[in-house]
C-alpha cells in the first residue's frame, strides 16, 4: 500500500471506532429490517476501512499481479458457490458456508472483504437473502471477521510448523465457524434478554447458528484443502507470486 | 499425483456423507433456514420487535428462488472449472514443450 492508500485506511479505522463508541447500547445472515437503525449503521460503518484496504489491496494486484487475476476470481467464484449451497446440518437446519477462507488463505484477508460484500450484495437484493439494511453486519461477520480468523489461524499453524494441509482445513473451517459466532453476538447484542442480558441472548443464538454450523464448518474446510490441493499441482507459478509456497519444500 | 487425486475423491466423499447424514438421522424436519430460527427465537425475547425494512426484491416462489440459488453456484462453479481448465491446460502444454 502506498502512504496516502495508508493514511485513508487508518483515518476511517479511526473515525469508524469513534463513531462505534459514540452510540450507546440500548439496550447466517441478518435478516432484512432485523437489526436496529443505529447497529445497522454502526456496523456497516465499521466495514468502511476494511472495505478501502480491500479495494487498495485488489487494485495492487490487478497492478503488479496480473497473473494472479484468475486466481482471485477464483476464490471470489467459491465464496459466490458455497454461500449459495444451503446443507443440512444435524440440528435438523440447514445453513451454508462462507467460502471465504480460500481467499483469505492465499490473498489475505483484505480482499475478502470486497468479494464477500458482492456475494452479499447478490443475495440481499436477489434472493432475500440477508438484506440491504443489515449488510454492514453481515459483511463485518463474514467478509471480515472470518477471513482474518482464518489467515491468523493459518499464519499461527505455519509458523508453528504444522502440516500445511492440516493448517488450511482448521483455518478455513474455524473462520466459517467463526463467522456464525459474530452473526450471533451481532444479534445478541442488538436484543439482550430480559433476564441475563446479552449473554443469555448469546446463548440462545449461539445454539442456533453456531450448532448448525458446525458440521458445515468441517465441510468447508475439507472443500478448501480439495481445492487448494488442485491449485498446488497446476497452478504453483501463481502461488508463488502470491507467497503461498513460501517456506514449503518443494514438492 | 496419484495419491493427491485420491485425497480429494475422499475428501468430497466425506463431505457428501456430513450433509447426508442428518438427512438419514433426522426424519421429522424440513430442515429449514438457521436464520428463520433466529427470528423465533428474537420474537421470544422482544415480542414487539417489528422489522423495519423488507427486502426491496423477495421471490415470489421456491421455484424462482432455488433458480437464483442455482444460477448463483453455477456462475461460480462456471469460473472455477474456467480457473482449472486453463491451469491444467498450461502445464499440460509446458510439459510437451
Amino acid at each position: 500500500m502506498t502512504k496516502l492508500q495508508k493514511r485513508i485506511v487508518s483515518l476511517l479505522a479511526v473515525f469508524s471506532v469513534f463513531f462505534c463508541l459514540t452510540p450507546p447500547a440500548n439496550a447466517m445472515h441478518i435478516m432484512e429490517g432485523y437489526l436496529p437503525f443505529v447497529h445497522s449503521v454502526a456496523w456497516g460503518v465499521l466495514c468502511l476501512p476494511f472495505l478501502a484496504a480491500g479495494m487498495f489491496s485488489i487494485q495492487k494486484t490487478v497492478s503488479q499481479k496480473r497473473n494472479t487475476l484468475l486466481l482471485l476470481a477464483m476464490v471470489g467464484a467459491y465464496a459466490f458457490v458455497l454461500s449459495a449451497l444451503k446443507i443440512p446440518s444435524v440440528t435438523g437446519s440447514s445453513s451454508h458456508p462462507t467460502g471465504t477462507g480460500l481467499g483469505a488463505i492465499l490473498f489475505g484477508p483484505s480482499p475478502m472483504a470486497i468479494l464477500g460484500l458482492i456475494v452479499l450484495l447478490f443475495q440481499a437484493i436477489l434472493l432475500a437473502h440477508g438484506g440491504l439494511t443489515t449488510l454492514g453486519a453481515n459483511t463485518f461477520s463474514m467478509a471480515i471477521a472470518g477471513p482474518f480468523v482464518t489467515y491468523g489461524i493459518y499464519r499461527l499453524c505455519k509458523s508453528l510448523k504444522v502440516n500445511r494441509m492440516a493448517a488450511v482445513f482448521l483455518a478455513a473451517a474455524l473462520g466459517d465457524l467463526f463467522t456464525y459466532c459474530v452473526t450471533s453476538f451481532q444479534l445478541a447484542l442488538a436484543y439482550p434478554s430480559e433476564v441475563g442480558g446479552i449473554g443469555a441472548s448469546l446463548a440462545k443464538f449461539m445454539s442456533v447458528f453456531a450448532l448448525t454450523q458446525i458440521p458445515l464448518a468441517i465441510i468447508e474446510g475439507l472443500l478448501t484443502v480439495a481445492v487448494v490441493v488442485g491449485l498446488e499441482s497446476w497452478a504453483k507459478p501463481e502461488l508463488a507470486q502470491l507467497g503461498y509456497l513460501k517456506g514449503a519444500k518443494e514438492a | 499425483m496419484k495419491n493427491k487425486g485420491l485425497l480429494v475423491i475422499i475428501l468430497l466423499l466425506v463431505c457428501g456423507l456430513i450433509a447426508i447424514i442428518p438427512l438419514a438421522l433426522i426424519s421429522d424436519s424440513e430442515f429449514g433456514g438457521a436464520d428463520g430460527q433466529a427470528e423465533e427465537i428474537i420474537l421470544e425475547i422482544a415480542p414487539d420487535y417489528e422489522p423495519w425494512a423488507e427486502s426491496i426484491l423477495e421471490p415470489p416462489g421456491g421455484e424462482t428462488e432455488s433458480l437464483l440459488f442455482s444460477l448463483q453456484a453455477a456462475l461460480g462453479a462456471g469460473i472455477i472449472g474456467l480457473g482449472f481448465g486453463y491451469f491444467i491446460g498450461r502445464s499440460k502444454h509446458q510439459k510437451e514443450v
